[in-house]
């Protein structure tokens, strides 16, 4: 194999190829991210990539490498579960959320009622309008009957610090 | 060599040998299964990563990467990513609900104690009242 010696980017240099000028790979797999390419690669292959970006609007190409990424590396982190892992410890902090918000929002009610009832002490406060939450995506933890002990052992990827979607 | 092959074995068109790695996991009775599997991550991928398991773990793998590549087939862009972030969205807003209602709660309860004193306060001075036989000691303005 002949390596060229002008400069090429990772994903071709992983797959010791020349890289062509119109490489699909090239604008987003930078010479500085030499792992990057590599997670990808292993977990979905270097062809499959290419079907996936080609399919995809070239202004979405970056946000798809970067989302294939972050499920390559959960995927190797995981090999179980994968991102699965991480989706099924949100829905049951989704679901103990909701609990906690229902408790919450009757301890107000309660609240609300006893407080303007009294003779002496004025209505202060309305009933906040509260918003519905439904969990994304279905119950997904029931699908994979497991416990969040068994889950949390596998080594996920719960670290979302790093989690490339800011909003 | 099964009778039957597995989805695997149909869709990549070879025989499917009696270890078949893939044959309990991608039965031939559902082929979109393996389809959707091999569209995303490729036979060759899938049969390293179940082979890298233990046996008594491969069944949620196969079922881990069957949820990933429908959710990549079905947003090519973000893939379960795009439920990953949802996800976090829907749980900063739950949170902000829920610290928002504790916050009422709080300032209700807090208002109800501070009344209670009021109300225990004023019964106590109207009982000191009836008792007093010193009018000149009682503020005069407590009342008015």
């Amino acid at each position: 194999m002949s390596w060229i010696r002008v400069s090429f980017l990772e994903a071709c240099k992983f797959l010791k190829r020349r890289c062509i000028p119109n490489c699909i790979f090239a604008p987003y797999f930078r010479s500085d991210e030499p792992k990057k390419f590599a997670k990808v690669h292993k977990v979905f292959g270097a062809s499959n990539v290419s079907k996936i970006l080609t399919e995809v609007p070239e202004e979405q190409r970056e946000d798809t490498v970067n989302s294939l990424a972050y499920e390559a590396e959960a995927r190797l982190r995981d090999p179980v579960y994968g991102c699965i892992g991480a989706i099924a410890l949100l829905q049951r902090k989704m679901v103990e959320l909701q609990f906690d918000l229902s408790i919450a929002r009757a301890r107000l009610a309660r609240y609300t009622a006893n407080y303007s009832s009294s003779p002496i002490l004025n209505d202060r406060s309305s009933m906040t309008t509260l918003s519905e939450f439904p969990v994304a995506c279905g119950v997904l933890i029931e699908s994979f009957g497991q416990n969040s002990s068994e889950l949390s052992q596998d080594g996920l990827m719960n670290d979302f610090s790093q989690f490339p979607y800011t909003f | 060599m099964n009778s039957e092959r597995c989805a695997a074995c149909k869709y990549l068109r070879r025989r499917c040998p009696s270890d078949c790695i893939f044959a309990p996991y991608f039965p031939s009775n559902n082929p979109q299964r393996f389809a959707c599997v091999h569209k995303i991550y490729g036979a060759s991928n899938v049969g390293k990563m179940l082979q890298q398991l233990p046996t008594h773990k491969r069944v949620q793998a196969a079922n881990s990467l069957y949820y990933e590549a429908q959710c990549r087939i079905q947003d090519p862009v973000y893939g379960c990513v795009g439920i990953i972030s949802l996800l976090l969205q829907q749980i900063h807003n739950a949170e902000n609900q829920l610290a928002k209602t504790q916050a009422e709660i709080a300032v209700l309860s807090n208002s109800h104690t501070q009344d209670s004193q009021f109300q225990q306060n004023f019964l106590l001075q109207q009982g000191n009242v009836g008792q007093s036989s010193s009018p000149s000691t009682q503020p005069s303005s407590w009342f008015k």
